[in-house]
């Protein structure tokens, strides 16, 4: 297939599982910081902001209701959701002769939808709406896609973004530590809450529920999830050859990333979760750059030199 | 008469006379033709409003399916009429042998004008407008492709007159955009008005996807049995980004842009996972300026370098043909009936509108007089850009263009106001009149023009409106070919064995109508592959 439209296809994962993991964490915090009569809403909205990497500057205090505006629906912060679906939505219209006319119109509608203003009170609403939009347009591409090079594309998209984003939400576990019960928040906007209870049987601890979020070989959202559905796509792309090791650059750094958390203890990774998390999204943000050098090479344009001599 | 045309403005009741322009539906005593008999009975059954609530579904469901075009900025559904132009199949057959011999002497003409020219030695053109035509590339002075077909996808306007006749407005052989639109209208059209689709039997349109793969298959570089055909399109900005995507979803190839091709020792390949892919055949939705900076515009990013090179060197076909631009000049245009008798030795099925030459001063001082009552159009433009209409211009505008024909009348034609037919339009006080023009496609696979049975009528929106550009307010209606007999079958090629042709036979009496058409596609595959090409559907 087309270089181009493997990159989009790659990067409509990417958006669509990004929108996703962006309003389940906000839903979170945003429900935390109403529920914690303590908090500094300024410096812990500042941290929000931090975790999921946007640029915004706010001169002044942040309130929960800019937080919102913004990282949901200000379409000039590439972190927000509304760019994210706008991305995919661009994405998609790239490709829209290989992906079909539900799995666009899902995508389109979703973005045509759009509200332009949310009141704090109604935010829920909202990102129940984004979580819905994407299990649509995500089951879509399940029910319609046929399991070629561009689904091993999208899905390699779609899990390397997870990773990132698990990686984020565990991140926010410290922002709020000592605000009561963040686990089972946490644990709840992964949908993972029931999960988690029928594994361990049992009240939350941090240990469990990191290890559950982190290092659960079955649950999808998990961290190690993901790192394995990753690799599994990249095999697919380029079927290892030969008796030793992974020629594919991506598969050798997917795989020691994987290697370097699944065969640590929990409380070793816990005692520096926000490091560790970083880590993990360099790590992430690499492979992503070594999957594009490979399969997506960049077109110089061509250009007329004048004559030397 | 229904509800639904109440107020509705007759010939016989404004006593208009024989100028006015003619109503496709009505008769001037408000009797309604024979051809729209069906579907004034359908939607006289349908109420104002529930007529309109159809609509806003329809604009919303466009919506949704992307069909839309920019409008300062902002995406606005395409305007799709809930009313559609209905065409006999008698007149239509009339219509088809027109464009198909229209096309036919196209072909003529740009294989001899960038071959031998015989054409100028017989002294029927001047070869100064060759040379002074923008459209006319030396470069491809002898390129054909291997079947010789250069224009794989044409479309030729018509318009109706006032006596109701069919004339040629303009020939699009470069690359004639909107045929997307049929298809997806005629699918919108059966959801919103199903009862008139079981009422009416109307010629599909579905097909054209096949129709122009196999064209495009037939017309590659030789001894390859299964070319790889793309779609190069500019991207994602051009307008007509929609079509280019649609056309190459229905038909399964690839959608290319000029990055993802590069042309080495004379042959093109697109960049794919898994390496470099060859490409046989392009069709092309860039214009020739764009396609080449090697050979065209050095600035260009939308076409790979060497591509000229390769088609000249046989190993890829560029579907429309380079340099097409010249059979579609408005000043050649003038000439194509003389054409039609040099090349064909026939008589012009389909008239051209009356035009004036400005290059004759004869001409030029006649028009220059007359300016206030007569259409001024550039003779590279298409789509209404940088058309004057006389009677709707002031005082300023035209000065203007007396300036500029004086200073260059090879760049202009003029033509009489044809004031052109009517179809009933939903539009915001109700059912009114509007003119429409039509734009039928054909596609030449080099033993036969096609000519799709329907086409895009385009509505100009405004009251008295008789420029029809989606740009400046247009809408489309989806348009029917009725009362075809149901196509006789062809003997079946090869004999079959007695049980199964039994069991066949039983299966087609118990769901008739969906399978024969299946059993005749089939059968017209049977019998291309016997004709020696390898094309399949």
């Amino acid at each position: 297939m087309l270089s181009r439209i493997a990159e989009s296809l790659f990067w409509m994962g990417r958006y669509i599982e990004r929108a996703d993991g962006t309003a389940r964490l906000l839903d979170v915090q945003l429900q935390l910081l109403l529920e914690d009569p303590w908090i500094e809403e300024d410096k812990a909205c500042r941290s929000l902001l931090e975790v999921i990497g946007s640029k915004s500057e706010f001169p002044g205090l942040l309130t929960k209701q800019d937080l919102l505006q913004t990282i949901s629906l200000d379409k000039s912060d590439p972190s927000s959701i509304a760019s994210s679906i706008l991305s995919a939505r661009e994405n998609a219209r790239r490709v829209r002769e290989v992906i079909s006319t539900e799995l666009w119109e899902g995508i389109n509608t979703t973005k045509s939808r759009l509200p332009r203003k949310i009141v704090f009170e109604k935010s829920h609403d909202f990102f129940a709406w984004v979580r819905e939009r994407t299990a649509l347009v995500v089951g879509v591409v399940e029910g319609s896609m046929t399991r070629d090079e561009a689904w091993n594309f999208f899905m390699l998209g779609r899990a390397l973004e997870r990773i990132d984003m698990t990686a984020r939400l565990l991140a926010t576990s410290e922002l709020t530590q000592n605000a009561g019960p963040s686990w089972t928040t946490i644990l709840r906007s992964c949908g993972a809450y029931e999960s988690y209870l029928r594994t361990y049987r049992g009240v939350p601890s941090a240990t469990n529920a990191a290890e559950f979020l982190l290092l659960d070989r079955y649950f999808p959202r998990s961290v190690l999830f993901a790192l394995n559905s990753s690799e599994q796509s990249l095999f697919d792309l380029t079927p290892a050859s030969g008796r030793t090791g992974a020629s594919d650059m991506a598969q050798r750094q997917i795989g020691l990333l994987r290697t370097s958390l699944e065969f640590r203890s929990v409380d070793d990774i816990l005692e520096n979760l926000r490091q560790e998390m970083v880590v993990i999204q360099q790590g992430v943000a690499d492979v992503s750059a070594t999957i594009s050098s490979r399969y997506f090479p960049a077109n110089a344009i061509p250009a007329w030199i004048g004559e030397v001599s | 008469m229904g509800d639904l045309f109440a107020g509705y403005p007759l010939h016989a009741e404004l006593g208009l006379g024989s100028d006015a322009a003619f109503d496709e539906m009505f008769a001037p005593d408000g009797s309604v033709r024979k051809n729209y008999q069906k579907i004034h009975q359908t939607l006289a059954g349908i109420s104002p409003d529930e007529l309109r609530h159809r609509a806003d579904a329809l604009a919303d469901s466009y919506l949704a399916q992307g069909v839309t075009f920019d409008f300062a900025g902002e995406e606005r559904p395409f305007p799709l009429d809930t009313i559609p132009r209905v065409i006999d199949v008698n007149e239509w057959a009339t219509l088809e042998a027109g464009i198909s011999q229209r096309v036919r002497v196209l072909e003529m003409f740009l294989d001899d004008v960038y071959g031998a020219q015989a054409i100028v030695r017989d002294g029927l053109l001047p070869a100064n407008l060759l040379t002074s035509s923008s459209h006319f590339h030396r470069q491809v002075h002898g390129v054909e492709s291997a079947n010789g077909v250069r224009i794989q996808v044409s479309g030729i306007d018509l318009v109706r007159d006032e006596a109701g006749e069919w004339r040629v407005l303009e020939d699009n052989v470069r690359v004639p955009s909107g045929v997307s639109y049929v298809v997806s209208n005629r699918r919108m059209m059966a959801q919103t008005l199903p009862e008139a689709f079981q009422k009416i039997r109307i010629e599909p349109v579905a097909d054209y996807p096949n129709k122009l793969l196999s064209a495009l298959r037939a017309s590659a570089p030789g001894n390859i049995s299964d070319p790889t055909v793309v779609v190069l399109t500019p991207g994602v900005f051009n307008s007509a980004y929609f079509e280019h995507t649609l056309l190459a979803r229905l038909m399964g190839v690839e959608l290319v842009e000029g990055r993802d091709l590069f042309c080495t020792s004379g042959k093109v390949f697109m960049r794919t996972t898994a390496g470099p892919r060859r490409v046989d055949v392009i069709y092309r939705r860039v214009d020739d300026e764009f396609l080449d900076p090697l050979a065209f515009r050095t600035d260009s990013v939308l076409g790979p370098p060497g591509l000229i090179a390769a088609a000249r060197q046989g190993n890829v076909t560029i579907a429309n043909g380079v340099g097409n631009g010249i059979a579609d000049d408005k000043l050649v245009y003038t000439y194509v009936p003389n054409m039609i008798r040099y090349y064909l030795g026939e008589e012009p099925i389909l008239k051209n509108v009356d035009t004036w030459r400005l290059e004759d001063p004869e001409s030029l001082e006649l028009v220059l007089d007359r300016i206030h009552e007569l259409v001024i159009k550039p003779v590279d433009g298409s789509g209404g850009k940088g058309l004057v209409v006389g009677p709707a211009a002031d005082a300023k505008t035209l000065e203007d263009l007396r300036k500029r024909l004086i200073k260059d009348p090879r760049g202009w034609i003029a033509q009489p106001v044809v004031n052109f037919s009517t179809i009933p339009t939903l539009v915001g006080e109700g059912i009114r009149p509007r003119h429409a023009d039509f734009r039928p496609f054909a596609v030449n696979d080099g033993k036969d023009v096609w000519v799709l049975p329907g086409g895009l009528t385009r509505v100009a929106l405004p009251e008295g409106e008789l420029v029809v550009n989606s740009s400046q307010g247009g809408g489309s209606k989806d348009t029917w070919i009725i009362g075809a007999k149901r196509p006789k079958l062809p003997e079946p090629a090869i004999k079959t064995n007695s049980s199964v042709s039994a069991l066949v036979a039983g299966q087609t009496a118990k769901d008739s109508g969906f399978s024969e058409g299946k059993f005749q596609s089939q059968q017209q595959q049977q019998q291309q592959s016997l004709d020696g090409s390898d094309s399949q559907c």
